[in-house]
């Protein structure tokens, strides 16, 4: 048994484990910040995909991984700027308006892939970001390698989940979110502006999500793929249950889901366990269901979550 | 100064039942419309191949309603979700229990033949019905958001779908990842000769109205509407929220499955991992195009069917993405969402000093 | 001596919200040290005046002055920094945020830290001048009522208000609570604000304010000095336009020999909710109108949601006519001949995304009259509804109009239409005439007295005591989940009761 165990807790599980809660860590605060604003963003999935397609093909064409960064940032701020116009100007169903900006980007990634990179046999790649020992930090054993041996975009990661906790608790704009997210009336005979607010969520939420898609195409894998997503941004939307809608808590949880996903994959490749990989492949996926079972019942989402906010109606 | 602002509506004329699908439909074409211009291809002439590829002959036209067949099986099963407020985005996956179910049933050999249709029918329908009242169950029970689990569930039903397909069901001869071809007996009956016209149009086509008659002028169908539109009230009106909420998941995911059937038993004859190229989200689109009523679910199918078979024409002909079929599912959703505004309300402009 | 320059004018304000002009040509002039009563039934345009004013609405027409300019107040944030006001009847609080929270929302610097210190001295300041204090730590959903509007005034202070609106601030309140509200007021008043008290309690008007505008159907009516010539009764009748006539209450006395319809015994409740019931016993005989007084939050809300078979008690005994419930559901409470009439009456009451018709058959839809083996019948769906419409003169176009299209008034005869018309044994109604105009309110309480001539039993839940002193035979006070005492109409005064709704017992006090 224990020998198993060696032979899985490795330090190159940890340093996995790390790489896949990355993308999750970036989409849950992205989605965070719109959910604690009113606004749930299940164009998640698509923003994703469609920032990991463009942030990859700038990259082909101009060899610049962070110009790739900025493009996926931009395409992810574009599309939440669409989920504004449709949930917050209109008004409309957040969760119809989330799966169109999600078909639509899921679309726009695939026309516009295969526009660009026609059908090729050879998969297109690129030189992917490189991981970057930090000074006298990755020297430290075990830790060392595990945290500080990594893309800079974990780097970044790591730490936006204090500055948004920071920003969400700390500050003025942090408090009109989330009393926006809370009594949007309250806010606005405050004289903050609801809409506003919520644009500048959705803003932040896309640029999040951005990133996410483009550690995927750009420093977990080389290349883009219409699979490069395969449903982490909905787990994302379930880690927020499962945090509470609290930065930390949620970011916690998409790093037990990283554990777990790690997990299978060593599993899998390890032929201890002599199951059909999808199964591995599946239970994450279950996990969440199971756990969000276990937490929904007692979680508060914020309270103007899923209602749109209009003036001057009677 | 010159503002607009939305006013309420007292009644929804019954001619924006009309104007507003084709207005959102022909805004998202006209969107879309960019994006060939962009691939270098003229609009019209790609449009045109597209739209004509699908209907111009009768055999392409054939075609074109095999291939809105499970489009009209999503469109419903998501339309009667919907209608219930329960956000089943999982047309997907319960379309895969349906097929998987038929295609376990249609291969038996020990079944007498005669059985084998009525069987895949039925285990198709139960293994879409089951994969939805999960979601169900855990949200009326846990709470727990109906749109995750749905799409969770997608995932979780085409990953045992694959296991299966790489596992026992994989062909030991040419070990391709397919599942064995289901008997002769069970193939559905070919209704119009020389062409896939087969049963499961038929059925399709028939489960509309059905779907029309439940919603429209059945008790249940009523209990659907009410709670959807304000469960509260319901439920201190006396009516069992839990239980409708159960029923309509199983509705929606018996409907769901029978578009899995339909495909194994009037075109695959087995389940292989391509089965439903997104069928259930595009069930989404329809629902949505047909307002959520039965009856608008056939043409906005037939629209979508067109749309995808059309796009592989126009890609072949003008060399544009055969993905803009996606593109345009996508914009119709949004552009008919902004439509459906002007349902409740009308645009009126202010002038103000 | 030149007249004082008004604090706040208010000149030629128009208003409309489709075809109904809530605010008609409206002139208004606030004072320095003015506590101004703003009188008028629901629907006068006083709250829409307000809202024009807090920048919530845009004017159709008219001009704003403060200290004699000319203003625009395009949204609240322009009415906050020209020093206005106001505290919402629906407060505008976060309840999960801490009082703290509350008062730093909308302070200025976007990413700088949040300025809590100098909000607690601010807090400081106002808690010594107007006797306003609060803890800051505490959450507000852990607040009472009153505690919660005084979080409201604070945070109106805060943002530097010399113009404080208040609208319907004692509706909620025990007397005990308004007594400590007004002494802020005319705090205030004395340090040269003005305040604008929006009410239609005749009581307040003359114990509080010393000038009073009266608006009806969006227009001003007139507006004059409160001094000892300004009746009740003269206010009454400017305010609504026309002679009062209170119900007439025939006289009946419950004998022993009336069926006890609705008896709880000993019912307690567990859950979520804030207030838990505590060992409620409550017998209501055929043939008698208890009244249910208190502070809302206290246990009114449960109470009729056990009655109506929502809420499951977690111990005690409920029997309708005598029958002990062994299971509870609003299913099995309806068909015994419980009727309802909820407090908010599209939001557990009728549908209003639905037509008239389907929000009206809703608690019935699976009676054979309806409905054959599963099948509805349309016609006599139909049927149904336009007599009920036209029996209760609702106003709407036939039965297939949207219910929300409904006015307030309409939808609550077509909630009393809907639970009347299968004669219930008790009804269960929780501010029957809240926001109705005076006649809509005759209409429902004459709808009551018949009842009660039927030897059906009712239970009204109410925060106007005027109203249940009207109607009831017995009035039950409750406080913190529980019944504190029953009381015949005939006992019972306005001081015992605010006493009872304080928590005091008489015989503590």
């Amino acid at each position: 048994m224990s020998e198993i165990l060696a032979q899985i807790f490795q330090i190159g599980f940890f340093t996995a484990l790390i790489r896949i809660a990355t993308p999750l860590i970036f989409g849950t605060l992205g989605e965070l910040f719109a959910e604690r604003s009113g606004v749930l963003n299940l164009g998640i999935e698509g923003i994703m995909m469609l920032a990991a397609m463009t942030g990859f093909s700038t990259t082909y064409f101009t060899g610049n991984l962070w110009l790739g960064v900025l493009t996926a940032i931009a395409t992810g701020m574009i599309a939440g700027l669409l989920m504004g116009l449709l949930t917050v100007s209109l008004g409309l169903s957040q969760h119809v308006s989330g799966i169109g900006t999600t078909l639509l980007c899921s679309g726009l990634s695939f026309f516009f892939y295969r526009l660009i990179f026609k059908q090729s046999s050879s998969i297109p790649k690129i030189v992917a970001f490189k991981t970057v020992p930090l000074p006298l930090l990755s020297k430290i054993p075990v830790i060392g390698p595990i945290f500080f041996n990594q893309f800079a975009l974990v780097y970044i990661a790591i730490a936006i989940v204090p500055i948004s906790a920071y920003i969400l608790y700390h500050t003025p704009w942090g408090l009109n979110l989330r009393t926006v997210g809370e009594n949007p009336l309250a806010a606005d005979s405050a004289g903050v502006n609801v809409h506003r607010v919520r644009y500048q969520a959705l803003l932040i939420s896309g640029a999040l999500m951005g990133l996410a898609g483009a550690f995927l195409s750009m420093a977990q894998f080389n290349a883009y793929t219409f699979g490069v997503i395969s449903g982490r941004g909905w787990v994302c939307i379930a880690l927020i249950v499962f945090g509470q809608w609290s930065p930390w808590k949620s970011a916690a949880g998409a790093i037990l889901f990283a554990f777990i996903d790690a997990l299978q994959l060593r599993l899998q490749a390890s032929s201890l366990i002599n199951l059909p990989y999808q199964i591995f492949l599946m239970m994450p996926f279950v996990l969440t269901i199971i756990g969000m079972a276990i937490v929904s019942r007692n979680a508060r989402a914020p309270a103007a979550l899923l209602q749109p906010f209009r003036k001057e109606e009677r | 100064m010159i503002r607009f602002r939305l006013e309420q509506r007292d009644h929804t004329p019954v001619w924006l039942n009309f104007i507003l699908p084709v207005s959102a439909i022909l805004a998202a074409l006209i969107i879309c419309g960019g994006l060939i211009a962009l691939a270098g291809a003229n609009v019209l002439t790609a449009y045109a191949t597209l739209f004509l590829s699908a209907v111009s002959t009768r055999f392409a036209l054939v075609e074109t309603w095999v291939k809105a067949t499970p489009l009209i099986f999503t469109g419903l099963a998501v339309t009667v979700a919907f209608r219930a407020k329960f956000w089943n985005i999982g047309a997907e996956g319960q379309l895969l229990a349906g097929a998987m179910a038929a295609a376990f049933i249609g291969a038996r050999p020990g079944l007498p033949g005669w059985s084998l249709i009525p069987g895949m029918i039925l285990a198709g329908g139960l293994a879409g019905a089951f994969w939805a009242a999960v979601p169900a169950y855990l949200k009326t029970r846990f709470k727990v958001d109906d749109v995750v689990t749905t799409l969770l569930l997608n995932f979780i039903i085409f990953y045992a779908m694959m296991a299966l397909l790489e596992g026992p069901w994989k062909d030991p001869l040419s070990g391709y990842p397919d599942s064995p071809d289901i008997r002769m007996e069970a193939e559905f009956p070919i209704l119009l000769r020389a062409t896939r016209l087969h049963l499961g149009v038929l059925m399709a086509v028939l489960a509309t109205p059905l779907v029309w008659i439940l919603m429209r002028h059945t008790a249940l169908g009523f209990k659907i509407n009410a709670v959807g539109e304000n469960a509260r009230a319901a439920r201190y009106a006396g009516l069992n929220i839990t239980a409708v909420m159960i029923i309509t998941a199983v509705i929606s995911g018996a409907l769901a499955g029978l578009a899995g059937v339909s495909e194994v038993a009037g075109i695959h004859f087995q389940v292989m991992a391509g089965i439903s190229p997104g069928y259930g989200y595009t069930g989404i689109v329809i629902a949505m195009l047909a307002r959520l009523n039965p009856l608008g679910i056939i043409p906005a199918a037939f629209f979508f069917a067109v749309i995808i078979t059309g796009a592989e024409a126009m890609s072949r002909a003008t060399g544009v993405p055969v993905f803009l079929a996606d593109v345009i599912q996508g914009t119709a959703l949004v552009t008919m969402l902004v439509a459906l505004l002007f349902n409740q309300y009308r645009l009126r402009w202010n002038r103000t000093a | 001596m030149s007249p004082p320059v008004p604090l706040l004018e208010m000149r030629g304000i128009r208003k409309h919200f489709g075809t109904v002009k809530a605010n008609d040509n409206i002139d208004l002039r606030l004072y320095p040290g003015d506590i101004l009563g703003l009188l008028g039934e629901n629907g006068a345009g006083k709250t829409t005046l307000m809202n024009v004013l807090f920048g919530v609405y845009h004017p159709d027409g008219g001009k704003i002055f403060i200290d004699g300019k000319q203003v625009h107040i395009g949204n609240s944030s322009d009415a906050l920094a020209l020093g206005v006001g106001m505290v919402h009847q629906h407060f505008h609080v976060v309840p999960r945020h801490t009082v703290l929270e509350n008062l730093m929302v909308g302070q200025k610097g976007n990413f700088g830290r949040l300025p809590k210190a100098a909000i607690r001295k601010r807090m400081d300041d106002i808690g010594q001048r107007y006797d306003l204090s609060l803890d800051p730590d505490v959450r507000v959903e852990d607040l009472t009522i009153g505690q919660q509007q005084r979080l409201e005034i604070i945070k109106a202070l805060i943002f530097g208000a010399r113009i404080l609106i208040l609208d319907e601030p004692t509706a909620t309140l025990t007397p005990h609570e308004t007594d400590g509200l007004f002494a802020a007021l005319r705090a205030m008043a004395a340090k040269q604000m003005g305040v604008i008290f929006i009410t239609h309690k005749l009581n307040e008007i003359r114990a509080i304010t010393n000038r009073v505008v009266i608006m009806r159907l969006g227009k001003v009516i007139t507006s004059l000095k409160n001094d000892a010539r300004t009746s009740r009764k003269r206010l009454a009748e400017l305010m609504c336009g026309q002679p009062i006539h209170p119900p007439e209450r025939p006289v009946k006395t419950v004998s022993d020999a009336s069926p006890v319809r609705l008896s709880l015994k000993n019912i307690c409740t567990t859950g979520r909710a804030r207030t838990h019931l505590k060992d409620i016993n409550l017998d209501v005989y055929g043939g008698e109108i208890v009244g249910i007084a208190g502070v809302s939050g206290n246990g009114q809300k449960e109470l009729a949601d056990v009655i109506a078979g929502v809420l499951k008690p977690s111990s005690g005994q409920i029997y309708i006519n005598k029958q002990l419930l062994k299971q509870i559901s609003p299913g099995i409470v309806q068909a015994l001949g419980v009727g309802r009439i909820p407090e908010d009456r599209t939001g557990t009451g009728l549908i209003t995304t639905l037509p008239l018709s389907d929000s009206m058959v809703l608690p019935r839809i699976s009676e054979k009259k309806f409905n054959r083996s599963g099948f509805l019948k349309q016609g006599a769906i139909r049927q149904f509804v336009t007599r009920l419409i036209e029996q209760y003169g609702i106003k709407a176009d036939g039965p297939d109009i949207r219910t929300g299209t409904l006015s307030g008034g309409n939808l609550q005869k077509a909630l009393l239409a809907r639970e009347l018309a299968w004669d219930p044994q008790v009804l269960l109604a929780a501010q029957p005439t809240r926001g109705l105009d005076v006649s809509a309110a005759q209409f429902v309480h004459q709808k009551f007295m018949d009842l009660r001539q039927r030897d059906r039993a009712l239970v009204i839940i109410s925060e106007n005591l005027e109203e249940l002193f009207e109607i009831s035979d017995r009035i039950a006070v409750m406080y913190e989940g529980r019944i504190m005492d029953i009381l015949p109409v005939e006992e019972a005064t306005v001081s015992r009761i605010g006493l009872l709704m304080a928590g005091v017992r008489e015989d503590a006090a």
